[in-house]
């Protein structure tokens, strides 16, 4: 399992072009954000200007891997090792941020421009930066402390972008996150002590080679496993979620369910990998509440009235696809097969996921900031007015949905074929009832939408390129699905 | 050689189009018109390509890897090709019939993108070579037709559409259960390939039933047998063009296609004999002929009654499969095409009195023959054709199904057919009686319900058109039936090629 996460030695000296393309990857969403807060961007061409260099280094690094295979920097900091790694899905998981990141970004300036944000807009900027770089070191990093150190940077900063629009509810809400995030962060941290303690190592690869399964192993997950599932928003422990969407801005909101819970996630299984490889029942644990996820998000979603708990509900209950996968992950008695089903369906559910829900919610920001309504009902004949925002809304639920040729239908399609032959059928069935959940509580939406006996309001039209965004990443979720074999390819850990 | 290109260009002419029409704005009429009617020719002749290709032996496929192990595959065989000509044939005189219907009305662009994409996704379905293929464009359907069945966005259009969604979205999920467990059980089974299931029958028996049982009944929603047939007489609210599509070619017709795929491309028909199944079909076809007529006698408005008479008349595509014999075959493959040709030919009618007359039920029909004396005559020739008389399409049909019967000496499918004919005069006969023989309200009883002058013509000449075409077309399928490339010899052709021993 670990080598997946390219965790092994095999490495090859990065070529010095590499570097470069690393330290800008890591560190220039940072330094644009810090710049933005200076002089803040009010059109579009600046970010697009900005998120070119960005995107190249995604991009270089992906040509890089292509070329090298793994890749690997270690330095030696004042006698403390740091070490980062490059494997097919980190670079996936980057170039995602980065795409997701950068249409975050272009979407920006109009939605500030529209909406009225007080004095604090500008500290949006490097907010995001934070969370760019943040995220690019998470996917990165193989020790446990700069996971840590990434994973503790995301999540402040995130609490500051969700708590900007200042309204008291949002201030509420965000201590509440705030707090919790903390929590979260605390039991992670009293685990990675416990690890150190006892293996004395904190590199993974490492402690890999030397963790012994017992109570220690078992103990130590269970720590950073509550506390990433309290990050990751996972079933139980994801009511604060929705509040927080709730009255957060679009960006941030697009920023944070598509990506910063999805961290969480990711550290939780690559450390879960290494502490519990072949554990029956904690995964188990793991995937049955992806199931009452699913169906309890879902619910939410369906009963909910307001456009935000719906799509942030929806998030709870799409994450429970990726609990549901943790059995065919983890644990004893796996196929290979399977598990390279499973694995890819995984992370083909997780970036779709991404990309359509970062989609989702500008589509609903865009819907909600045009008719100055934020309830389904207020959406009553819209169709008319806002077809383009409908459309894209309506291109992210089909992922969502997991209806083809849509990422999510690959996805689903994977996970469905590896839980099948795993003869895993509760989780078949979750799977299939997610799907009729998430239809139910979507086409209520489309419901309202369509409705021709309503009273016209008076829209504020919109900035151009604003629902453009939105489709953009709408399609590469769409497209994802299709097109899967080139990303699915590249993950493949990098060895025979 | 192979033409990958003519499969694939066919399937992006369609999708081309959904694009433009999505990016063009609302008022951009004639430009949307010609860009839906061109690209409908286009189709056409590159579908009327693909034919001729095929009946000199060639099969263009087109493929490229999505997954590991999971491939998307095009291909042009002949049952592929039939339903392409079908849906390209009809996308072009439903397209010119719903210009003429929604002029004036809003949200046509929406309406516009939506109705190409359902003829894309048809295009799809009809070339799907893999049931991977064959579901992408299964479920692209459903969405597509949903914003159809909701346009006119009235509370009983969306309760239609709910109640059809939860139909066909629930039948997807089964679908796609059964499809993964087709291809957890075998890899990428294509359509084309000769093998057939044959070898899992021993090890595998109970799991290759739940499979077929799975996947038939995944289509079964879609043609709407019963008792799975709710969605389709509610979805009656949309629009005339809407169900005119609904009922003819796209979402019915792509069920009972999907049906014939799995049994005789999937299965084959000897491996659904040796598993029992087929006789089971039969029977719930058979029921399903006899209820949907029973039913339709009991509707007092038209299209209600056309929709009942669709779910008794699309199931004897199903019948046909289950007598499998020759005849039984060619007479299911044949009456895809029939039913389509008959079928769209009385939904146009039906919207034409609705707007021209503003005639909604069946009572208000009399003498309507002597004001639109054209739409009267092609909803004779729909309605002699479903009761199967000669020499409309119908009737070929129904002999090659009686012959199939007898053939299987199933004599009960006979008695089954007789009941059905009967019942289909009995709620057609009085309607084409109503039109002709009965004195309407020009003859001093009053005026229509809501007459409005259309055009020129007895009605709007856009609307005009494709019916008299379409009621032509299922005249001259039955008269001329046994000339090359007829329905009648394509299906035979199908048939002999590649289901027959």
């Amino acid at each position: 399992m670990i080598w997946r996460f390219g965790l092994f030695d095999s490495t090859f000296e990065p070529l010095l072009p590499t570097h470069w393309a690393l330290l800008v990857a890591l560190g220039l969403p940072l330094l644009l954000g810090m710049l933005a807060a200076l002089f803040p961007p009010k059109r579009a061409w600046p970010v697009v200007l900005a998120s070119v260099p960005v995107l190249a280094s995604g991009l270089m690094l992906l040509s890089a891997y292509d070329q090298a295979g793994l890749l690997r920097w270690h330095w030696d900091i004042a006698g403390v090792q740091l070490s980062l790694r490059l494997n097919g899905l980190s670079v996936l998981l980057l170039l995602m941020t980065q795409v997701i990141g950068v249409a975050a970004a272009l979407y920006t300036p109009g939605y500030l421009r529209l909406s009225e944000t007080g004095p604090l807009a500008r500290w949006l900027w490097p907010l995001m930066g934070v969370v760019l770089s943040a995220l690019s070191l998470i996917w990165l990093a193989t020790d446990l402390l700069t996971l840590y150190a990434g994973l503790e940077l995301m999540g402040l900063a995130a609490v500051g972008m969700l708590m900007l629009s200042g309204k008291v509810a949002a201030l509420v809400a965000g201590m509440r996150y705030l707090l919790l995030a903390l929590m979260g962060s605390l039991t992670y941290l009293l685990g990675v002590a416990l690890i150190l303690g006892h293996w004395g190592r904190l590199d993974l690869q490492g402690l890999a080679e030397v963790v012994e399964h017992g109570p220690v192993a078992w103990f130590a997950a269970a720590l950073v496993g509550a506390g990433l599932a309290l990050k990751a928003a996972l079933f139980p422990l994801h009511a604060w979620l929705t509040p927080v969407h709730e009255n957060a801005w679009t960006p941030v909101s697009a920023l944070h369910a598509a990506l910063v819970i999805k961290a969480s996630l990711f550290i939780l299984l690559q450390l879960w990998s290494i502490l519990l490889p072949d554990t029956f029942y904690a995964p188990r644990v793991i995937a049955w509440l992806g199931l009452l996820a699913i169906v309890w998000g879902g619910l939410l979603a369906w009963r909910t009235d307001s456009l935000k708990t719906l799509v942030a509900s929806s998030t709870v209950g799409q994450l429970g696809y990726l609990m549901v996968a943790f059995p065919l992950l983890l644990g004893p008695d796996i196929a290979p097969l399977t598990r390279a089903l499973a694995w890819e369906g995984f992370w083909l559910q997780l970036m779709g996921h991404a990309f359509a829900k970062a989609a989702m919610f500008m589509a609903a920001g865009n819907l909600i900031l045009a008719t100055g309504e934020s309830t389904l009902k207020g959406l009553a004949g819209t169709s008319r007015r806002l077809p383009l925002s409908l459309l894209v809304f309506g291109i992210a639920s089909i992922t969502l949905m997991g209806l083809p040729p849509s990422s999510g239908f690959t996805a689903k399609w994977l996970l469905l074929q590896a839980m099948v032959l795993s003869q895993q059928w509760w989780a078949v069935a979750a799977l299939l009832i997610g799907t009729l959940l998430t239809a139910a509580y979507i086409f209520r939406l489309f419901r309202y939408c369509f409705d021709e006996t309503a009273p016209r309001h008076c829209y504020q039209p919109l900035a151009p390129g604003m629902d453009l965004i939105a489709l953009t990443l709408a399609l590469i979720a769409f497209a994802l699905g299709l097109l899967a074999h080139f990303p699915l390819e590249l993950m493949h850990g990098g060895s025979p | 050689m192979n033409a990958a290109w003519l499969p694939l260009t066919a399937l992006a002419t369609s999708l081309l189009v959904v694009v433009i029409i999505f990016a063009l704005p609302e008022d951009a009429r004639r430009l949307r018109t010609t860009i839906n009617l061109t690209a409908a020719v286009v189709k056409i002749i590159l579908v009327i390509l693909m034919v001729r290709r095929v009946a000199a032996g060639h099969e263009d496929i087109f493929s490229f890897q999505v997954i590991g192990g999971v491939d998307f595959v095009l291909r042009s065989d002949a049952l592929g090709v039939m339903f392409a000509g079908l849906s390209s044939l009809l996308w072009l005189c439903t397209t010119i019939y719903a210009i003429g219907y929604l002029e004036g009305s809003a949200n046509r662009k929406r309406f516009f993108g939506f109705f190409s994409l359902c003829v894309a996704s048809t295009i799809g379905i009809a070339l799907a070579d893999n049931l991977f293929t064959f579901l992408i464009f299964y479920e692209m359907l459903t969405l597509s037709t949903y914003p159809l069945v909701v346009h006119n966005g009235t509370r009983q259009a969306l309760d239609a559409g709910r109640v059809y969604l939860r139909y066909t979205l629930s039948a997807g999920v089964v679908l796609l259960l059964g499809t993964v467990l087709l291809y957890s059980l075998t890899g990428d089974q294509s359509f084309s390939s000769e093998e057939g299931l044959g070898d899992y029958l021993n090890d595998h028996r109970g799991l290759l039933t739940l499979i077929f049982a799975l996947l038939v009944g995944g289509l079964a929603v879609k043609t709407a047998m019963v008792p799975l047939h709710g969605w389709l007489p509610r979805a009656m609210v949309a629009p005339a063009p809407v169900s005119a599509l609904l009922h003819a070619v796209a979402v019915v017709k792509a069920g009972a296609f999907g049906i014939l795929r799995v049994v005789y491309d999937l299965f084959g028909i000897e491996l659904s004999v040796e598993l029992g199944i087929i006789t089971a079909l039969a029977v719930a076809a058979s029921f399903t002929i006899i209820y949907g007529s029973l039913r339709a006698i009991a509707q007092e408005e038209l299209k209600p009654r056309l929709a009942f008479s669709t779910v008794s008349q699309v199931s004897y595509v199903i019948l046909g499969i289950g007598l499998f014999g020759p005849f039984g075959t060619v007479g299911a493959l044949a009456h895809l095409l029939h039913q389509g040709l008959m079928k769209v030919t009385l939904f146009f009618c039906a919207g034409n009195y609705a707007e021209e007359l503003g005639i909604h039920r069946i009572d208000e029909m009399d003498g309507a023959g002597k004001r639109m004396p054209l739409t009267s005559i092609a909803f004779t020739i729909g309605a002699f054709g479903m009761i199967g008389l000669p020499p409309v399409a119908g009737f070929i049909t129904k002999w090659y199904l009686g012959v199939g019967a007898i053939q299987a000496e199933m004599y009960w499918v006979v008695a089954v057919l007789v009941a059905s004919s009967t019942l289909n005069a009995m709620y057609f006969l009085p309607i084409v009686h109503r039109l002709w023989f009965r004195s309407g309200p020009a003859h001093g009883k009053g005026n229509w319900p809501k007459e409005q002058r259309l055009g020129r013509f007895e009605t709007h000449s856009w609307l005009l058109l494709p019916m008299v075409f379409t009621a032509l077309v299922s005249l001259g399928a039955g008269l001329f039936a046994g000339l090359p490339f007829s329905p009648l010899d394509w299906a035979a052709r199908v048939a002999n090629g590649e289901y027959l021993p």
